[in-house]
Parts: C-alpha cells; sequence; structure tokens
C-alpha cells in the first residue's frame, strides 16, 4: 500500500492531475484516464460517452434492420431485399407495396418492437433485483399473461376481449399480486423475486390444468399461443404495441440513470439520494407495462427477456444491462429466430418461441465460457 | 456546484499548519459546521426495540467512534443517523431540520454514509463507482460537468487510487475495495461523513490504512465523521469523540481518556482489562483479561 503521497510524484505520467496545478487558480480538470470514456460537454448538458457501448448499439441496430428488411422478402413470393426497402417507403410496383405494407410488416414489426420490449424489460427488471435471473418469466408475468390467455381460449369467455387484451390484463394482474405480496413497509429486490416464483407456479399448474381439461382443439391452440408465435399478426397486434413502446421506453432510458445508484444497494442508493420505493416501483411499472404489451402481441416468448440483456451487457462490456442495447439484442433475438423457424423445414412454419431458446442460449453460454476464460468472472 | 472541496494539493500544504481543532472553511461553501443530533431516538425492527430514548449530538468537525457489544443498537443508531431507519419516536435533526423532511437528495449533498461491507455490481470500473457518488448533484441532462470530473479526480487522488481507476472493484483486494468506496463516499462531497465498522474483513495493515484516509479527509477537509468501530484501542487512537452504548443506551461519551475506563469496558463489554497508556499515540490500550489470564 502506497502513501497518499506518492499519487503526487507520480506526476510525470499524469501530468493534467490537479495536485500539479498552483493553489489559488482552479486547477482544469485533468482528462479522463480511462480509454473508454471520455466527456462530452455543450454545455449544461454534459455526460460520459461510452464508444464501446455506443458502437455495439449501432453495429446492433444496423443488423436489426437487416434482419427485418430480410424477413420481409421471406414468402410464399419472395420479393427482392431492394425491392422490399423500397415498398416500405411505398415506391415500387404497388402489388409489392401492398404485400409488403399489409402482409407481412405487421409480422416483422411485431417481431421487432415485442424483442425491444422484452430485451430492455428483462434489462430493467435484472438492473432492479440486482439479479441476472430476475426475467418476467421468472418473476410470474408471463405466467399471468399465459393463465388469461388459455383460460379465455378453454372457458370461452373472453367478453370480448380478445387474445390480446386478455394477455395484457393477466401480465398487469401477476404484477400486482407479486408487488403487493412482496410489500412488507417496502418491498427489496429478492422478496420479489421469491414471490414472483411462487406466483409463477400457481399460475402454470392452473395453466396446465385448464389445458388438460380443455378439449383437444382449444388445448392445441392454447399450447400455439403459450410457446410464443409471430404466425398471422397484423396492424391490430403492432398498433398497442408500438404506442406502450413510444411511452415506456423513453421513460426507461430516463430511470437507466437511476438504476445505476439502485444497482449498488439500497442503502448506498438512498445514500446518493435515490428515493428507493418510488424508483423501484417506477422501474416496475415501465418493465412490466413492455412485457404485458409485448406478450399480449407475440406471445411468451422464450429466454429473450433473460437472455437479451445479459449478452448485451458483455458485448458493450458495462457492469449493468444496458436498457436500449438490451432491446436491440432481443430485437435482433426475435427477427433472427423467426428467420430460423420459417426457413428451417420448408413448407413448416415453426413458433418463434421454440427457436429463440435453442439459438440464444448457446450464444450466452459461449459469452460466459469466454469471460471466465478472460479470468474476469461470469 | 456548491460544494468544491479543495484539492489534494491545498490539503497537503495546509493540513501540517492547521491544527485539527482550528478547521479550514471549504472553498465555496458557507463556513458553518454541521449540527447533526438526535432527541428521545427509539429506534426498533418491527417490534423489537433496539433503542429506545437516546439523545446524542454529533460533535462538529470531529471524528466520533460509536463502540459496544454486538447487538447494542450501534450499526441501528448510524442507520437512524443515515435517515435509512425512521424513528418511532424522537427525531434526528440536521441544522435544526428533521431527516424525514429533508428530500432525500438534498440530504445526500450533505450527508454520506457507508454501510457495513457494500457490494459493487460485477465488472463496475472503480471510476464508474467513484462517479455514482456524485449523482446527488447530477441531473439526467447534466452527469459529468467539470465540478463533477474534478472532485471525481480529487477523491481518487485522496484515497490513492488514480492507479487503478480503470480496474473493476470486484478485482480488487479488500483494502482497495474499500478505498474505493470510500472514494464515492468523498466524490459525494457531505460534510457529515457515516460509516459503518469501515474496516470490516481487512487484515491489520489496511485497517491502519483506512483509518489513517478517514483522519485524512477529517482533518484535511473538516469532515464530520461518525463510524461504528469493533476495536477499542483503534476508537481510542482515531476519535475525538467516543460514544459507548449498551443495550440501545449510551452508557458514557467523551474523550477517548474519559470513555474507555476499566469500569466503562467491563459494565459495556462484561469484560474484566487493564488500561495502559498507548505508547505510541498517549491514548488509553485496552488489555483484556479472559478466565485464563486473571488474577496475575
Amino acid at each position: 500500500m502506497t502513501n497518499p503521497k506518492t499519487a503526487d510524484i507520480a506526476g510525470p505520467t499524469n501530468p493534467a492531475d490537479p495536485v500539479d496545478t498552483t493553489a489559488t487558480a482552479a486547477p482544469a480538470p485533468p482528462p479522463l484516464r480511462t480509454q473508454r470514456t471520455f466527456r462530452l460537454t455543450v454545455p449544461p448538458v454534459s455526460g460520459i460517452l461510452r464508444p464501446r457501448l455506443m458502437t455495439v448499439g449501432a453495429l446492433l441496430a444496423v443488423g436489426t434492420f437487416l434482419l427485418f428488411c430480410w424477413s420481409l422478402t421471406i414468402g410464399d413470393y419472395p420479393i427482392a431485399f431492394t425491392d422490399v426497402v423500397r415498398a416500405l417507403v411505398g415506391s415500387g410496383d404497388p402489388g409489392t407495396v401492398l404485400v409488403v405494407q399489409e402482409l407481412r410488416l405487421p409480422r416483422s414489426l411485431v417481431g421487432l418492437l415485442a424483442g425491444i420490449a422484452f430485451g430492455a424489460s428483462g434489462g430493467l427488471f435484472q438492473t432492479m433485483t440486482r439479479n441476472p435471473l430476475a426475467s418476467p418469466d421468472m418473476i410470474g408475468l408471463t405466467q399471468g399473461a399465459g393463465l388469461f390467455v388459455v383460460a379465455g381460449i378453454v372457458l370461452g369467455w373472453d367478453g370480448g376481449l380478445g387474445t390480446q387484451s386478455l394477455g395484457l390484463l393477466g401480465a398487469l394482474a401477476s404484477a400486482f399480486v407479486v408487488y403487493v405480496l412482496a410489500w412488507r413497509g417496502g418491498t427489496t429486490g429478492y422478496r420479489i423475486i421469491l414471490v414472483g416464483i411462487g406466483v409463477a407456479w400457481i399460475c402454470t399448474s392452473a395453466t396446465d390444468y385448464l389445458v388438460a381439461k380443455g378439449g383437444r382443439f382449444e388445448a392445441q391452440a392454447a399450447t400455439g399461443w403459450l410457446v410464443g408465435n409471430l404466425n398471422g399478426r397484423t396492424w391490430s397486434e403492432v398498433g398497442p404495441l408500438a404506442f406502450a413502446l413510444v411511452v415506456l421506453l423513453p421513460a426507461s432510458l430516463l430511470l437507466g440513470r437511476l438504476l445505476r445508484t439502485l444497482q449498488l444497494g439500497d442503502d448506498v442508493a438512498t445514500g446518493l439520494g435515490t428515493r428507493v420505493q418510488p424508483v423501484r416501483l417506477a422501474i416496475l411499472l415501465s418493465g412490466v407495462g413492455l412485457i404485458a404489451f409485448a406478450t399480449a402481441a407475440a406471445g411468451p416468448v422464450a429466454f429473450v427477456a433473460l437472455a437479451a440483456p445479459q449478452i448485451a451487457q458483455r458485448l458493450a462490456r458495462t457492469a449493468w444491462p444496458p436498457t436500449l442495447t438490451s432491446g436491440l439484442t432481443g430485437a435482433l433475438m426475435v427477427l433472427g429466430s423467426d428467420l430460423i423457424a420459417r426457413t428451417l423445414i420448408s413448407g413448416t412454419e415453426l413458433p418463434v418461441g421454440i427457436v429463440t431458446g435453442v439459438l440464444g442460449a448457446p450464444i450466452l453460454l459461449w459469452l460466459l465460457v469466454r469471460a471466465n476464460r478472460a479470468g474476469s468472472g461470469g | 456546484m456548491s460544494t468544491d472541496p479543495m484539492t489534494p494539493a491545498d490539503a497537503l500544504s495546509t493540513a501540517a499548519e492547521v491544527m485539527p481543532a482550528d478547521p479550514l472553511p471549504t472553498p465555496g461553501e458557507p463556513a458553518h459546521d454541521p449540527d447533526l443530533r438526535a432527541t428521545g431516538l427509539r429506534l426498533s425492527y418491527d417490534n423489537r426495540v433496539v433503542v429506545a430514548g437516546l439523545d446524542l449530538a454529533v460533535p462538529p468537525g470531529r471524528i466520533t467512534a460509536i463502540v459496544g457489544a454486538n447487538a447494542c443498537g450501534k450499526s441501528t443508531l448510524l442507520r437512524a443517523l443515515a435517515r435509512l431507519l425512521a424513528p418511532r419516536a424522537g427525531a434526528v435533526q440536521l441544522d435544526g431540520r428533521a431527516l424525514q423532511s429533508i428530500p432525500t437528495r438534498e440530504l445526500a449533498q450533505r450527508l454520506g454514509i457507508l454501510p457495513q461491507s457494500p457490494t459493487a455490481p460485477e465488472g463496475l470500473t472503480v471510476i464508474d463507482l467513484v462517479n455514482r457518488g456524485r449523482s446527488p448533484h447530477q441531473t439526467w441532462w447534466r452527469q459529468w460537468s467539470k465540478a463533477d470530473e474534478q472532485a471525481v479526480h480529487e477523491a481518487l487522488a485522496a484515497t490513492d487510487m488514480t492507479d487503478l481507476a480503470d480496474r473493476p472493484v470486484d478485482e480488487l483486494s479488500g483494502g482497495q475495495r474499500q478505498r474505493a468506496w470510500i472514494a464515492m463516499a468523498v466524490a459525494q462531497g457531505t460534510p457529515v461523513l457515516l460509516l459503518d465498522e469501515p474496516t470490516t474483513y481487512l487484515d491489520l495493515a489496511h485497517q491502519i490504512d483506512v483509518l489513517d484516509l478517514i483522519t485524512d479527509l477529517n482533518r484535511r477537509e473538516n469532515r464530520t465523521v461518525v463510524m461504528v468501530l469493533h476495536d477499542l484501542n483503534q476508537a481510542c487512537r482515531y476519535a475525538d469523540h467516543v460514544v459507548a452504548m449498551k443495550s440501545g443506551r449510551i452508557v458514557a461519551e467523551g474523550t477517548p481518556a474519559e470513555v474507555i475506563t476499566e469500569e466503562t469496558v467491563e459494565s459495556v463489554f462484561d469484560l474484566n482489562c487493564r488500561i495502559t497508556l498507548d505508547p505510541v499515540s498517549n491514548t488509553p490500550m485496552v488489555i483484556p483479561m479472559g478466565r485464563h489470564h486473571r488474577d496475575r
């Protein structure tokens, strides 16, 4: 251990260090020593830019866009990539425009938006609970949506609401139950996870009972929804999901700053001036909203909310799951999986949820193994 | 930003000349000492009362050590002083205002707390951790102002962590890790700093290192420090004011020489001991006597 004064003697390696300046003038702030960050100051706006995070985010955005357009080329009637891009902005052959905009766009958009919502919401939950295993499909939200939808299908009383609204209501209802049961003069991330696991199993059991009780046709429809599926999506599924993202994604990004202190534990966060309970509730509401609308539109697509934030965090080499990058990773996972699901077996369209787990798990495992080899823990 | 701490250069050049009793006013800050006090404080977890009717005035500009046996309520008291635990009765006041009535963020600019053995998320670098200490001074559009940058670099220099700024906290040794957390609290720039057993899990050299660092912060920057300590001899050496607690009450408080007597140690810890003078610091030194060493 060195004496504090040695830091001053080390001046030559760090000439701008404030200890070298005279005491009378306010010393110019030294440049950040770290290579990975630099400062952006457009008074009064300032922040830390993280080049690697931005590069990863940009690459993911480009990749997502390419996959998105690629997914539009596939179908009974193949359309060239360039024609798809042209049809998106409404120019080119009217027939192509109709096929792309009316028939194929909703499916790809639901995949894109649901992927962003799953990834971003998973990142919020994992940071808030300080637990990488916390994702909406671990703490009962997905199961709540599943229970309501299956009950609607099997028992036939959807009250004219339709699958989408039922899924939304189910996710919100189970989130409410989890939050209330986890409340004990405030909540902790740990209690939310434990209560959530309990609620998830109750919903799963009830869903299984309904599927077993239902007729063959109803059971098949229920199972099809429970896997997560982008088949036959229309603009009526895109609308609510897009609206939810427009509202909740900016909210999540703004909450990101508060998540950074919450990540240090409740006591430290309070000491740093974060109002822990309101912030946790706000994060929970944004995360639940994202996951509820995404599940309502695409069904409970497995593994995306769990794996996307972890993959994004390892790609960007941050100490937290970056919200937007997690969302883009989620979109890439869903769109990529859907492409595979549709093209793997010709003539058969597999549900996207079957592929996400098979595809996402090896990527996550590879990143974990690589991190362990590099000695930086996994 | 109103809380520019002075630079380490200032501190180093003036620390030798200025006695702790004659503290330097921090530049850019009104020279008034924080007045932190508890009156009629009653604290409980659920229905278990831990502290009942406690009064304490923290001496401004000094180091106060709270000592006592396990489960005597000393950490609970510290949590209440840091508004982490709301009192059932009585109040903790900072400059005449009850902590619960001060907005958390405003309070975080005046009072910092370092809980016992905090954990940093995996992969978080030292500089990112220290920068989070600035969050009470930041807004979502201003997250790296000149004042932030300066405070972070000064905190890194003051804790001798500059060379480790880019290292992940979880890869550091225990002593370095604790200094990184203290750097975060330093960057927060609060006149009052509360620490819960800052030397836990550290080897002896690192314990002394951390206590020296805390003393530097008090002497150079006139920060009021309150810390929970286990080691009585370290409390005697490093604290100006010692508060001895037993069963949620204050048994004795005052200078180390006033508080750490054979009678107090016996009543607080149920331990026979002899007190001699620490040959290095001229403060009381406790020599415990267990069953095997009595009557010698």
